[in-house]
């Protein structure tokens, strides 16, 4: 099947005071429709400036320096703005932590929905509103005709979630890039949009980017896991390949360290050190200082081994699969 | 021995109206004035030496709680003991008394250490104030303190921006336990760090605890993290505690609905694509919280006794548990006791 996103070598870089940082570097995936994509990775592994990369959304003194970015056959990078402008909303929406970044506090859910769906489309207020309700009862949203008459405020945290999800899907776009959309709400609230969103990409073949530091969600949510360490992509395959046998020491020590695998009160296996600084960061593997497996060689860039279910590393957990 | 003792502690916010909800107000012609509900009769014994866990969704007064027993907040009916004597009334002259028996740790490591002090100083300025520590000794104490919570004492001349995160989550721990406090209250102290730096922070925890003998209030909305630190855990629901029981029994058996629930709707490593079943329904608002059992909105189990009467904390099979399903069941008129 075709790609609806399909990413190739995309790079992005930082020119900050300290330095050149690479948040993205060299980053490729691809996601079919109706597939949900897990990236996961910690904070300022990268994810989210993928996330914005993909939609061109990097201002100085970021650059995107290379890559293409792929929606249904089309490179963004090689679009005009103003055709860039017009593929966003469109063929590729993003959903963010908070959903006040998609949200006007002062205007009603329905006309600002109403509004969204006419930037796009050259359609009656009336049929723009009967869309934007269609679009909340996708996202599970009951009395759906009446939220479209509330304040954003009058909604709770989870329901405000849910309008910047519909409001996303309000053009049926191809692909949807979600960054933590669900970090800040409570587990039982997370637990229903995360079934939501699993049905949306079954039931209309939205290829979905779930850019998130949970390895239990993404667990439970994706098809497909990328695992971002200082901005690049050091594993990649199904979830199941990924959770369940792990090739990358990184992903290994990551999936150690969850409680829940563990007996109570036992001391938990952690990885030693802290985050990398991406500032000046010196050749070869950026994980090794960390890595119960490094030798002389991880002083050199790792290769990408394996085709089904590729890592990043000289010293792979498992043979690379035939 | 008991050493946290809280009573039938409530605590009620009045809420006026910033200056963004008085212009949405006028917006929408409706008022937000109104009285939150934070905490409604709270009964909880912590013997000494126990990790007791606080469990449940955003707004169900888990801080509120641990501010009470911090002394930060005062409740409105109540009252908490600590060694037998009244927290609440140690006010004036006793508030110094209480600041230094009862420590919190709160979840954001950036925000709760001063940028301009070096750690060193952060660390000594309690037990110094409070007459713990002379001049003399601070330097030697600082020192075994960074040692104690996996840190080089050479730090102590560092700036706390020279740290990661998970490092100054072990320098508030250092800060905290300069106190040598009865009590720590840990408030979301892993919720904003990274889980390999949280597995680190965690086992720092689990071996100070075994070798200080510490008492703590582990304050986390993390269901994994809980039941692999705590001895007990309470579930919270919009202000009360609904189920009360040892960790091991409440994963292993939960008994009250919210509580099920709860568990099934997590998402857990390794069990798989979609094997989770998410609540149905929101979260009620404290401002104004459903009659009877509070759940019932939420509950499959719900019947009319739910909608009238509001559960007690009874005796169940495992622990306690405030669901009329454990006490003569949800019909009308079937009040057991
Ligand atoms: N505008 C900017 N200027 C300079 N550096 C930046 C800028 N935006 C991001 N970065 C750097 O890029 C790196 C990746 O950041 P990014 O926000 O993508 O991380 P993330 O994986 O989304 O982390 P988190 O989980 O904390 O959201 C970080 O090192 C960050 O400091
Ligand atoms: N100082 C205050 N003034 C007014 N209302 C307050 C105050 N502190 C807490 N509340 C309210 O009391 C209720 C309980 O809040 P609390 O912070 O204890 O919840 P929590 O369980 O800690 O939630 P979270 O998981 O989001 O931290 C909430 O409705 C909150 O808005
Ligand atoms: S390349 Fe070397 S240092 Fe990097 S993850 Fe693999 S074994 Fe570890
Ligand atoms: S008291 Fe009734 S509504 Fe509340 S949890 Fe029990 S069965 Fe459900
Ligand atoms: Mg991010
Ligand atoms: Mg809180």
């Amino acid at each position: 099947m075709n790609a609806a996103l399909d990413v190739r070598g995309l790079t992005t870089r930082f020119d900050t005071r300290g330095g050149m940082v690479t948040a993205v570097n060299d980053v490729s995936f691809a996601v079919e429709p109706g597939r949900i994509m897990g990236l996961v990775g910690e904070s300022g592994s990268g994810k989210s400036v993928t996330g914005f990369s993909i939609l061109g959304l990097i201002d100085a003194p970021g650059e995107i320096s290379a890559g293409q970015v792929l929606v249904d056959g089309t490179d963004l990078r090689t679009l005009a703005p103003d055709a860039l402008r017009r593929m966003r909303g469109r063929r590729v929406a993003m959903v963010f932590q908070d959903p006040m970044m998609t949200l006007n506090p002062v205007l009603r859910v329905g006309d600002q929905m109403a509004m969204a769906v006419r930037v796009h489309d050259n359609v009656s207020k009336r049929a723009a509103w009967d869309r934007a309700r269609a679009a909340l009862d996708t996202v599970g949203i009951p009395a759906a005709a009446e939220r479209l008459r509330a304040y954003p405020h009058q909604l709770s945290g989870g329901m405000r979630q849910r309008v910047a999800i519909a409001t996303a899907l309000l053009h049926r776009p191809s692909v949807i890039i979600a960054d933590e959309p669900t970090t800040a709400l409570d587990v039982s609230i997370q637990g229903q949009i995360l079934a939501e969103v699993r049905r949306l990409a079954d039931e209309t073949g939205t290829a979905i980017v779930w850019v998130t530091h949970d390895l239990a969600v993404v667990s439970s949510l994706a098809d497909d896991i990328c695992v971002m360490y200082a901005g690049r992509i050091v594993e990649s395959g199904t979830a199941e390949q990924v959770i369940g046998a792990p090739r990358h020491p990184y992903t290994r020590g990551l999936i150690d360290s969850v409680p829940s695998l563990h007996p109570p009160g036992q001391p938990l296996p952690q990885i030693p050190g802290s985050t990398p600084q991406l500032v000046n960061l010196p050749s070869g593997c950026p994980f090794r200082p960390r890595c119960p497996r490094a030798t002389e060689i991880c002083a050199t860039d790792p290769p990408l081994s394996g085709t089904d279910h590729p890592a990043l590393c000289h010293h792979p957990l498992t043979e690379a699969p035939a | 021995m008991t050493l946290l003792s809280v009573s039938g502690v409530s605590k009620r916010f009045s809420r006026k109206p910033g200056i963004l909800g008085r212009a949405l107000d006028r917006i929408t012609g409706e008022s937000s004035a109104q009285t939150v509900h934070a905490l409604t009769g709270i009964d909880i014994a912590v013997p000494r030496g126990e990790v007791l866990g606080l469990v449940g969704e955003s707004g169900c007064g888990k801080s509120t709680l641990g501010r009470i027993v911090s002394g930060i907040y005062t409740p409105s009916d109540g009252s908490v003991t600590l060694n037998g004597k009244p927290v609440a009334r140690m006010r004036g002259g006793n508030v110094q008394k209480l600041t230094t028996a009862v420590q919190m740790i709160h979840q954001d490591p950036f925000a709760s250490l001063d940028p301009r002090m070096k750690v060193g100083e952060t660390i000594s300025e309690g037990p110094r104030l409070h007459g713990l520590w002379s001049a003399s000794e601070a330097q030697g104490k600082v020192r075994d303190l960074l040692e104690q919570v996996g840190l080089e004492g050479a730090y102590a001349n560092r700036l706390p921006h020279q740290f990661s995160g998970g490092q100054r989550q072990r320098i508030a721990i250092a800060r905290a336990l300069a106190m040598e406090p009865e009590l720590l209250v840990l408030d979301e102290a892993v919720a904003s760090l990274d889980v390999s730096i949280q597995a680190q922070v965690l086992n720092l925890f689990m071996e100070l605890r075994q070798r200080l003998n510490l008492t703590a209030l582990f304050i986390s909305h993390d269901l994994s993290v809980v039941r692999h630190v705590c001895d007990r855990v309470a579930i919270m629901y919009l202000g009360r505690v609904v189920e009360l029981a040892s960790a091991a029994d409440l994963y292993d058996a939960p008994q009250h609905p919210y509580t099920k629930a709860l568990f099934a709707s997590v998402p857990t490593l390794g069990t798989g694509r979609a094997a989770f079943q998410p609540i149905e329904g929101e979260i009620p608002s404290p401002l104004d919280p459903p009659p009877g059992c509070a759940f019932h909105p939420r509950c499959p189990f719900a019947g009319p006794r739910c909608r009238a009467e509001v559960p007690a904390l009874k005796p169940a099979p495992t622990g306690v548990v405030a669901c009329h399903l454990n006490d003569g069941g949800t019909e009308l008129g079937k009040t057991a006791a």
